[in-house]
Protein backbone atom coordinates (compact mmCIF):
# COMPACT_ATOMS: atom_id res chain seq x y z
CA UNK A 1 0.00 0.00 0.00
CA UNK A 2 2.57 2.39 0.97
CA UNK A 3 5.02 2.06 -2.47
CA UNK A 4 1.11 2.85 -4.27
CA UNK A 5 1.20 6.23 -2.29
CA UNK A 6 4.59 6.49 -2.70
CA UNK A 7 4.37 6.45 -6.64
CA UNK A 8 1.41 8.61 -6.45
CA UNK A 9 3.42 11.43 -5.00
CA UNK A 10 5.99 10.71 -7.20
CA UNK A 11 3.64 11.02 -9.94
CA UNK A 12 2.54 14.33 -9.07
CA UNK A 13 5.65 15.70 -8.39
CA UNK A 14 6.85 14.43 -11.58
CA UNK A 15 3.70 16.25 -13.93
CA UNK A 16 4.17 19.52 -11.93
CA UNK A 17 8.13 19.32 -12.50
CA UNK A 18 6.96 18.65 -16.15
CA UNK A 19 4.54 21.43 -16.64
CA UNK A 20 6.61 24.80 -14.30
CA UNK A 21 9.52 22.97 -16.51
CA UNK A 22 7.39 24.03 -20.32
CA UNK A 23 7.78 20.43 -20.92
CA UNK A 24 4.04 20.66 -21.66
CA UNK A 25 4.17 23.05 -24.06
CA UNK A 26 4.62 21.45 -27.69
CA UNK A 27 6.22 24.79 -29.02
CA UNK A 28 8.78 24.73 -26.49
CA UNK A 29 10.11 21.09 -27.61
CA UNK A 30 9.71 21.92 -31.24
CA UNK A 31 12.12 25.40 -30.54
CA UNK A 32 14.51 23.12 -28.37
CA UNK A 33 14.60 20.79 -31.39
CA UNK A 34 14.71 23.33 -34.02
CA UNK A 35 19.03 24.10 -33.59
CA UNK A 36 18.99 24.74 -37.12
CA UNK A 37 16.16 27.28 -36.96
CA UNK A 38 14.79 29.81 -34.20
CA UNK A 39 16.77 27.58 -31.65
CA UNK A 40 14.97 27.59 -28.11
CA UNK A 41 17.61 25.95 -25.91
CA UNK A 42 15.43 26.79 -22.64
CA UNK A 43 14.16 22.79 -22.44
CA UNK A 44 18.33 21.92 -21.99
CA UNK A 45 17.71 22.65 -18.21
CA UNK A 46 15.12 20.63 -17.26
CA UNK A 47 17.33 17.81 -18.84
CA UNK A 48 20.76 19.62 -16.64
CA UNK A 49 18.32 20.32 -13.52
CA UNK A 50 16.84 16.71 -13.33
CA UNK A 51 20.23 14.94 -14.05
CA UNK A 52 22.16 16.96 -11.82
CA UNK A 53 20.10 15.94 -8.82
CA UNK A 54 19.39 12.12 -9.75
CA UNK A 55 23.30 12.08 -10.76
CA UNK A 56 24.02 12.46 -6.89
CA UNK A 57 20.97 11.36 -5.21
CA UNK A 58 21.41 7.92 -7.39
CA UNK A 59 24.23 7.23 -5.74
CA UNK A 60 23.46 7.79 -2.60
CA UNK A 61 20.20 5.89 -2.20
CA UNK A 62 22.35 2.86 -3.94
CA UNK A 63 24.31 2.52 -0.50
CA UNK A 64 21.54 1.67 1.05
CA UNK A 65 20.29 -2.34 1.36
CA UNK A 66 17.13 -1.98 0.08
CA UNK A 67 14.27 0.62 -0.86
CA UNK A 68 12.18 1.62 1.68
CA UNK A 69 8.97 0.19 0.61
CA UNK A 70 10.49 -3.05 -1.50
CA UNK A 71 12.19 -6.10 -0.64
CA UNK A 72 14.37 -5.57 -3.82
CA UNK A 73 15.52 -3.41 -6.26
CA UNK A 74 14.23 -3.29 -9.79
CA UNK A 75 16.75 -1.31 -11.92
CA UNK A 76 16.84 -2.42 -15.48
CA UNK A 77 19.35 -5.47 -15.94
CA UNK A 78 20.11 -5.23 -19.61
CA UNK A 79 23.59 -3.56 -20.55
CA UNK A 80 23.83 -3.99 -24.33
CA UNK A 81 23.23 -1.03 -27.07
CA UNK A 82 21.38 -3.31 -29.11
CA UNK A 83 19.70 -1.83 -32.62
CA UNK A 84 15.77 -2.26 -31.49
CA UNK A 85 17.39 0.36 -28.66
CA UNK A 86 18.46 2.41 -31.37
CA UNK A 87 15.85 2.20 -34.30
CA UNK A 88 13.00 2.51 -31.46
CA UNK A 89 15.12 5.34 -30.12
CA UNK A 90 14.99 7.09 -33.59
CA UNK A 91 11.28 6.50 -34.67
CA UNK A 92 10.18 7.90 -30.98
CA UNK A 93 12.29 11.39 -31.99
CA UNK A 94 10.70 11.25 -35.22
CA UNK A 95 7.20 11.03 -33.60
CA UNK A 96 8.38 13.61 -30.49
CA UNK A 97 9.79 16.03 -33.27
CA UNK A 98 5.97 15.94 -35.04
CA UNK A 99 4.00 16.11 -31.95
CA UNK A 100 6.03 18.15 -29.54
CA UNK A 101 4.47 15.26 -26.95
CA UNK A 102 6.66 12.52 -24.99
CA UNK A 103 4.48 10.37 -22.88
CA UNK A 104 4.86 11.86 -19.93
CA UNK A 105 3.97 15.60 -20.81
CA UNK A 106 1.14 13.90 -22.98
CA UNK A 107 0.18 12.12 -19.78
CA UNK A 108 -0.14 15.00 -18.03
CA UNK A 109 -1.89 17.49 -20.61
CA UNK A 110 -4.86 14.98 -21.04
CA UNK A 111 -5.66 16.71 -17.86
CA UNK A 112 -6.21 19.82 -20.32
CA UNK A 113 -8.61 18.71 -21.38
CA UNK A 114 -7.95 19.61 -24.84
CA UNK A 115 -8.50 17.35 -27.16
CA UNK A 116 -4.85 17.30 -29.14
CA UNK A 117 -3.14 15.93 -26.42
CA UNK A 118 -5.78 13.02 -26.18
CA UNK A 119 -5.62 11.81 -29.76
CA UNK A 120 -2.20 11.86 -29.50
CA UNK A 121 -2.23 10.14 -26.47
CA UNK A 122 -4.90 7.69 -27.64
CA UNK A 123 -2.41 6.98 -30.81
CA UNK A 124 0.08 6.47 -28.84
CA UNK A 125 -1.96 3.29 -26.97
CA UNK A 126 -2.75 2.36 -30.59
CA UNK A 127 1.05 2.00 -31.45
CA UNK A 128 2.04 0.29 -28.19
CA UNK A 129 -0.49 -2.19 -29.21
CA UNK A 130 1.40 -2.37 -32.82
CA UNK A 131 4.66 -3.08 -31.21
CA UNK A 132 2.98 -6.18 -28.83
CA UNK A 133 1.39 -7.43 -31.85
CA UNK A 134 4.56 -7.04 -33.95
CA UNK A 135 7.01 -8.56 -31.15
CA UNK A 136 4.95 -11.70 -30.98
CA UNK A 137 6.36 -12.57 -34.03
CA UNK A 138 9.36 -11.06 -33.72
CA UNK A 139 10.56 -11.39 -30.33
CA UNK A 140 12.59 -7.79 -30.48
CA UNK A 141 12.57 -7.72 -26.44
CA UNK A 142 14.96 -11.21 -25.95
CA UNK B 1 16.26 34.99 -16.94
CA UNK B 2 12.98 33.28 -15.98
CA UNK B 3 12.96 31.44 -19.27
CA UNK B 4 16.01 29.43 -18.14
CA UNK B 5 15.05 29.33 -14.26
CA UNK B 6 11.71 27.53 -14.62
CA UNK B 7 13.16 24.55 -16.67
CA UNK B 8 15.77 24.55 -13.88
CA UNK B 9 13.31 24.05 -11.36
CA UNK B 10 10.86 22.16 -12.72
CA UNK B 11 13.72 20.17 -14.14
CA UNK B 12 15.02 19.92 -10.62
CA UNK B 13 11.37 18.71 -9.28
CA UNK B 14 11.55 15.91 -11.97
CA UNK B 15 15.09 14.88 -10.88
CA UNK B 16 13.70 15.03 -7.03
CA UNK B 17 10.74 13.17 -8.01
CA UNK B 18 12.98 9.97 -10.07
CA UNK B 19 14.77 10.22 -6.34
CA UNK B 20 11.90 9.54 -4.23
CA UNK B 21 10.96 6.84 -7.09
CA UNK B 22 14.39 4.87 -6.41
CA UNK B 23 14.14 5.73 -2.54
CA UNK B 24 11.23 4.55 -1.85
CA UNK B 25 10.17 2.13 -4.58
CA UNK B 26 13.61 0.97 -5.43
CA UNK B 27 12.39 1.43 -9.41
CA UNK B 28 13.13 3.78 -12.27
CA UNK B 29 10.72 6.56 -13.50
CA UNK B 30 10.30 5.31 -16.95
CA UNK B 31 6.64 6.67 -18.03
CA UNK B 32 6.35 4.73 -21.02
CA UNK B 33 6.84 1.80 -19.44
CA UNK B 34 4.74 2.53 -16.64
CA UNK B 35 1.98 3.39 -19.51
CA UNK B 36 2.82 0.02 -21.33
CA UNK B 37 2.93 -1.85 -18.31
CA UNK B 38 -0.20 -0.67 -16.82
CA UNK B 39 -2.62 -1.22 -20.69
CA UNK B 40 -1.10 -3.27 -22.77
CA UNK B 41 1.31 -5.81 -21.26
CA UNK B 42 0.40 -6.29 -17.57
CA UNK B 43 2.25 -7.71 -15.00
CA UNK B 44 0.81 -9.67 -11.97
CA UNK B 45 1.27 -7.58 -9.37
CA UNK B 46 3.13 -4.79 -11.30
CA UNK B 47 0.01 -2.78 -12.29
CA UNK B 48 -1.82 -0.90 -9.26
CA UNK B 49 1.19 1.05 -8.78
CA UNK B 50 1.39 1.71 -12.28
CA UNK B 51 -1.88 3.16 -11.94
CA UNK B 52 -1.30 5.19 -8.83
CA UNK B 53 1.64 6.53 -10.82
CA UNK B 54 -0.64 7.37 -13.49
CA UNK B 55 -3.33 8.75 -11.53
CA UNK B 56 -1.06 11.54 -9.42
CA UNK B 57 0.51 12.86 -13.02
CA UNK B 58 -3.33 13.21 -13.98
CA UNK B 59 -3.90 14.76 -10.57
CA UNK B 60 -0.36 17.19 -11.19
CA UNK B 61 -2.34 17.96 -14.60
CA UNK B 62 -5.41 18.98 -13.33
CA UNK B 63 -3.76 21.21 -10.74
CA UNK B 64 -1.83 22.49 -13.23
CA UNK B 65 -5.58 23.18 -15.06
CA UNK B 66 -6.58 25.13 -12.46
CA UNK B 67 -3.22 27.20 -10.96
CA UNK B 68 -1.22 27.60 -14.25
CA UNK B 69 -3.22 26.76 -17.22
CA UNK B 70 -0.35 28.79 -19.62
CA UNK B 71 1.21 25.15 -18.93
CA UNK B 72 -0.96 23.60 -21.45
CA UNK B 73 -0.23 26.59 -23.73
CA UNK B 74 1.87 26.73 -26.90
CA UNK B 75 -0.02 24.10 -29.35
CA UNK B 76 2.15 23.83 -32.40
CA UNK B 77 -0.01 24.75 -35.54
CA UNK B 78 -0.36 21.46 -37.12
CA UNK B 79 -3.10 19.29 -38.71
CA UNK B 80 -4.28 16.82 -36.29
CA UNK B 81 -3.63 13.35 -38.36
CA UNK B 82 -0.16 14.08 -37.69
CA UNK B 83 -0.82 13.88 -33.97
CA UNK B 84 -2.09 10.23 -34.98
CA UNK B 85 1.20 9.41 -37.05
CA UNK B 86 3.26 10.90 -34.27
CA UNK B 87 1.47 9.16 -31.18
CA UNK B 88 2.19 5.89 -32.89
CA UNK B 89 5.67 6.59 -33.75
CA UNK B 90 5.98 7.36 -30.21
CA UNK B 91 4.09 4.43 -28.66
CA UNK B 92 5.95 2.16 -30.43
CA UNK B 93 9.40 3.83 -30.80
CA UNK B 94 9.41 3.92 -26.93
CA UNK B 95 8.48 0.06 -26.08
CA UNK B 96 11.12 -0.87 -29.18
CA UNK B 97 13.55 1.66 -27.62
CA UNK B 98 12.89 0.63 -23.96
CA UNK B 99 12.48 4.08 -22.70
CA UNK B 100 11.70 7.22 -23.47
CA UNK B 101 12.96 10.84 -22.39
CA UNK B 102 11.92 9.91 -18.47
CA UNK B 103 13.43 6.58 -18.36
CA UNK B 104 16.45 7.08 -20.96
CA UNK B 105 16.91 10.67 -20.53
CA UNK B 106 16.87 11.45 -16.84
CA UNK B 107 17.06 7.83 -15.19
CA UNK B 108 19.47 6.47 -17.37
CA UNK B 109 21.67 9.16 -18.31
CA UNK B 110 22.06 9.96 -14.01
CA UNK B 111 22.83 5.74 -13.94
CA UNK B 112 25.48 6.88 -16.40
CA UNK B 113 23.89 3.68 -18.46
CA UNK B 114 25.86 3.47 -22.00
CA UNK B 115 22.22 2.31 -23.35
CA UNK B 116 20.60 5.24 -22.50
CA UNK B 117 23.04 7.50 -23.39
CA UNK B 118 22.98 6.34 -26.81
CA UNK B 119 19.09 5.94 -26.57
CA UNK B 120 18.76 9.60 -25.73
CA UNK B 121 21.31 11.12 -28.32
CA UNK B 122 19.29 8.76 -30.96
CA UNK B 123 16.21 10.48 -30.17
CA UNK B 124 17.34 14.00 -29.82
CA UNK B 125 19.25 13.92 -33.22
CA UNK B 126 16.59 12.22 -34.76
CA UNK B 127 13.84 15.35 -33.51
CA UNK B 128 16.42 17.52 -34.71
CA UNK B 129 16.72 15.84 -38.12
CA UNK B 130 12.31 15.17 -38.45
CA UNK B 131 12.15 19.09 -37.75
CA UNK B 132 13.81 19.60 -40.69
CA UNK B 133 12.26 17.36 -43.02
CA UNK B 134 8.82 18.06 -41.68
CA UNK B 135 9.49 21.91 -41.99
CA UNK B 136 10.31 21.37 -45.69
CA UNK B 137 7.30 19.13 -45.86
CA UNK B 138 5.00 22.29 -44.39
CA UNK B 139 3.71 20.18 -41.96
CA UNK B 140 4.16 22.93 -39.85
CA UNK B 141 1.96 25.15 -41.75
Amino acid sequence: MKNKIAALFVGLLFSLGLGISGMTQPEKVFGFLDIFGNWNASLIFVMIGAIAIHLVTYRIILKRKLPVFSNQWHLPTKRKVTVPLVIGSFIFGVGWALSGYCPGPALTSLASLNGRPVLFFASMIVGMIGFKMVDRKFNFTR
Amino acid sequence: MTEYIMPLLGGALIGLAASLMLFLNGRVTGISGIIYGATIAPEKGEISWRWCFISGMLLGGFILKVISPQAFAGILPTANWTLVVAGILVGFGTVLGSGCTSGHGVCGISRLSPRSLVATLTFMAAGIFAVVLFRNLNIYQ
